[in-house]
């Protein structure tokens, strides 16, 4: 019966294009305002990194005031001193960890007439590229030596590579910042990860970093942080060594471990380290050290902000509006039809049979709002593009993957069915008898 | 068989209460061509509509075939209707966007015969009332007298045993509606039940039996009498 049923769906449809096409374009305005916030949405929740979200962890250990907690109730500061990242770091107690800071340089390009600018730039560790599946173009990575020698490296994005070297493979080549050389050692492939899971301050969509080098060279350096800096007591003395010796809290260390099940053991340590520092005078607050995946931090940061939920308030509210028209719509193109419903009944459709014949062709009317709503969608995402085309990451927020475009589908049938449960019951209410009689 | 004993059917709205049938009682046989007459508005719709099980009934029994109609519920009365009922209406009612063959079709669907033994009904049944050659046609197509027989197709294209038909030659000039007439004899000497509501006593004249209903209530005998009764009343 459901491909007789699909034939009736069709010849209905072709009965009535006009009154058919007002109800897709209903669902498929609906769907499309929906969808583009939706859309935004996913790409604003997605975690990037969740092939590997069971092995690595984000680490937080609680260093703070003892009076006051960093967070309310008591949550401890989500980045760590450098006395602590280091030690942690030396350690080496992880399949893998890195430690990384955001700082700034001023890139110096070659030839007379290129200006330089200032570009923000990331020190981190060896292990950051493998942990957290970078790709590269070219070359590759630094290794640990590197770190421990404050080699001069960099590595750098597809875009810095195409701005300093026309895209060429410029491993090998040199690069200047602040009047120092460096050397590139790899370039990326295109890599954004949104939200940028791994330092989730500031602003979670501005994207990877276009220059990574080593953590310990901007150390020795004396490069400041640009990004979050928190203390909670006065630094003794004002060197560069009094800052690193200080409370401050200004560096995002994360680990890989080997299993998910090792994750109890790495977190043990931790306690342990505390537990000797406690014995230096430091962590006045109890035990309070923190492991978090990346889909944990991600939630335990909402870096959702409350306006795109609000917007996906709206966007629903709107899609309910459409629906209702659609129930309108619906209702009247059924009940136009009462004859026809009276005859099947008289001629041995049962309701559930009339029932089933209305909710497929509302379902095909849904499957066709839910092509068109994929179109106003996309519309949606365009509009969206420009009104902030200022901002460089949006065109990364806009991108309708596979899932949407199902989902956008899956929602449009839902809502046709929903909107068709109503105009069905009614019509499979009628008398046989009055409509046939009435006619 | 079809029994109706004691059938009461009243319509209610918020201050009217309309009693179409009232304590009506009537026996049909097998093999019957029964027609019925009576005065606009007397019950004889109702009472055919109850027969079809397109209504529900206020009070009584009715039985088919010996199976007490209202203890079942929708989908056996459906199935009821479906297999043992075939209806013909006044204004013929067949669904202008499907072509002959898929309105004879219809029942043949909702019994869930397989696709050959639908064509093998459907062109059989179009055969029986001369419109094989219409098949792919559309009801707009085709005069009055086409339709209805059309319909009548349809109606026996299921091989029920009953046929109800609502004043089946009301939309009909007379040479259509003699054919129509024919037609429904030969079904009958066929074997099939036949309940005809109409109002012209000449085609009333022509079923075996004739039953006349006046304020919800049945008496037998020829129109003609009951007519000539009701005007000297």
């Amino acid at each position: 019966m459901f491909r007789y049923y699909l034939k009736l769906g069709v010849l209905s449809i072709r009965a009535n294009p006009a009154l058919s096409a007002l109800m897709a374009a209903a669902i498929a305005i609906g769907i499309g305002a929906c969808m583009s916030i939706v859309t935004v949405r996913h790409v604003m929740t997605d975690n990037p990194i969740a092939h590997k979200n069971d092995v690595l962890l984000h680490v937080q250990l609680d260093n703070w005031n003892p009076d006051d907690p960093y967070d309310e109730p008591n949550e401890p500061p989500e980045q760590v001193t450098y006395i602590d990242a280091t030690a942690l770091h030396q350690a080496g107690r992880a399949f893998r960890q890195t430690i990384s800071f955001k700082s700034d340089r001023v890139v110096q390009p070659d030839g007379d007439d290129a200006k330089p600018f200032q570009e923000v730039v990331r020190a981190t560790t060896a292990d950051f590229f493998a942990m957290f599946d970078v790709p590269f173009e070219y070359g590759g990575g630094w290794d640990s030596a590197a770190d421990q020698t404050e080699e001069r490296v960099v590595v750098i994005s597809a875009a810095m590579n195409q701005r300093l070297f026309g895209g060429e493979d410029s491993v090998g080549r040199m690069m200047t910042m602040n009047n120092d050389p460096y050397r590139v050692a790899g370039v990326l492939a295109e890599w954004m990860p949104l939200p940028k899971f791994y330092d989730l301050n500031n602003n979670p969509y501005e994207g990877a970093e276009d220059i990574f080098l080593p953590f310990s060279l901007a150390v020795t350096g004396e490069w400041g942080s640009s990004g979050n800096n928190s203390c909670w007591k006065p630094i003794d003395g004002g060197s560069y060594a009094d800052y690193l010796a200080s409370e401050c809290i200004w560096i995002q260390m994360w680990v890989e471990l080997k299993s998910a099940s090792d994750r109890g053991t790495y977190l043990q340590f931790l306690d342990d380290y505390v537990e000797q520092q406690k014995q230096l005078g430091r962590f006045p607050r109890d035990l309070n050290n923190r492991l978090s995946t990346p889909a944990e931090w991600l939630l335990n940061r909402e870096v959702v902000d409350e306006t795109i939920d609000v917007l996906l308030s709206l966007a629903a509210l709107f899609l309910l509006v459409c629906l209702l028209n659609t129930i309108g719509l619906l209702l009247a193109k059924v009940m136009r039809r009462t004859n026809d419903i009276s005859l099947r009944r008289a001629l041995g459709a049962s309701k559930s049979a009339l029932f089933s014949q209305y909710i497929i062709e509302a379902g095909m009317i849904g499957i066709a709002g839910g092509i068109a709503g994929i179109g106003m969608t996309w519309l949606g995402l365009q509009g969206l593009e420009n009104v902030f085309s200022d901002y460089d990451f949006i065109a990364y927020l806009i991108k309708m993957d596979w899932s949407m475009v199902m989902l956008a589908v899956l929602l449009a049938i839902v809502s046709a069915l929903g909107a068709a449960l109503y105009p069905t019951w009614r019509a499979c209410s009628v008398s046989p008898a009055t409509a046939l009689r009435i006619q | 068989m079809l029994k109706m004993t004691k059938v009461s059917k009243t319509y209610r709205t918020d201050t009217v209460e309309t009693h179409a049938l009232r304590e009506f009682s009537l026996t049909v046989d097998e093999g019957d061509f029964v027609s019925v007459t009576g005065p606009s508005g007397s019950g004889k719709t109702t009472f055919l509509n109850i027969a079809g099980m397109l209504e529900e009934l206020t009070s009584g029994s009715y039985e088919l075939d010996g199976r007490d109609i209202s203890k079942l519920n929708d989908k056996e009365r459906s199935k009821v209707r479906n297999e043992k009922i075939g209806f013909i209406f006044q204004s013929f009612n067949l669904i202008p966007e499907l072509d002959i063959f898929d309105n004879v079709d219809v029942p043949l669907r909702y019994r869930g015969f397989d696709a050959s033994e639908r064509r093998c009904r459907i062109e059989k049944s179009l055969e029986m009332v001369g419109l094989a050659s219409r098949m792919k046609h559309h009801p707009a197509q085709l005069s009055g007298g086409q339709q209805q027989r059309v319909a009548i197709a349809r109606a026996l294209a299921g091989e029920p045993r009953f046929l109800l038909a609502d004043e089946p030659t009301g939309n009909l000039d007379t040479n259509m509606a003699d054919s129509v007439l024919d037609l429904l004899n030969e079904i009958n000497a066929a074997g099939t039940t036949i309940i005809m509501v109409t109002h012209e006593l000449t085609l009333a004249d022509r079923a075996k039996r004739n039953i006349f209903v006046r304020d919800g209530q049945v008496s037998d005998g020829p129109p003609e009498m009951h007519f000539a009764a009701a005007a000297n009343a």
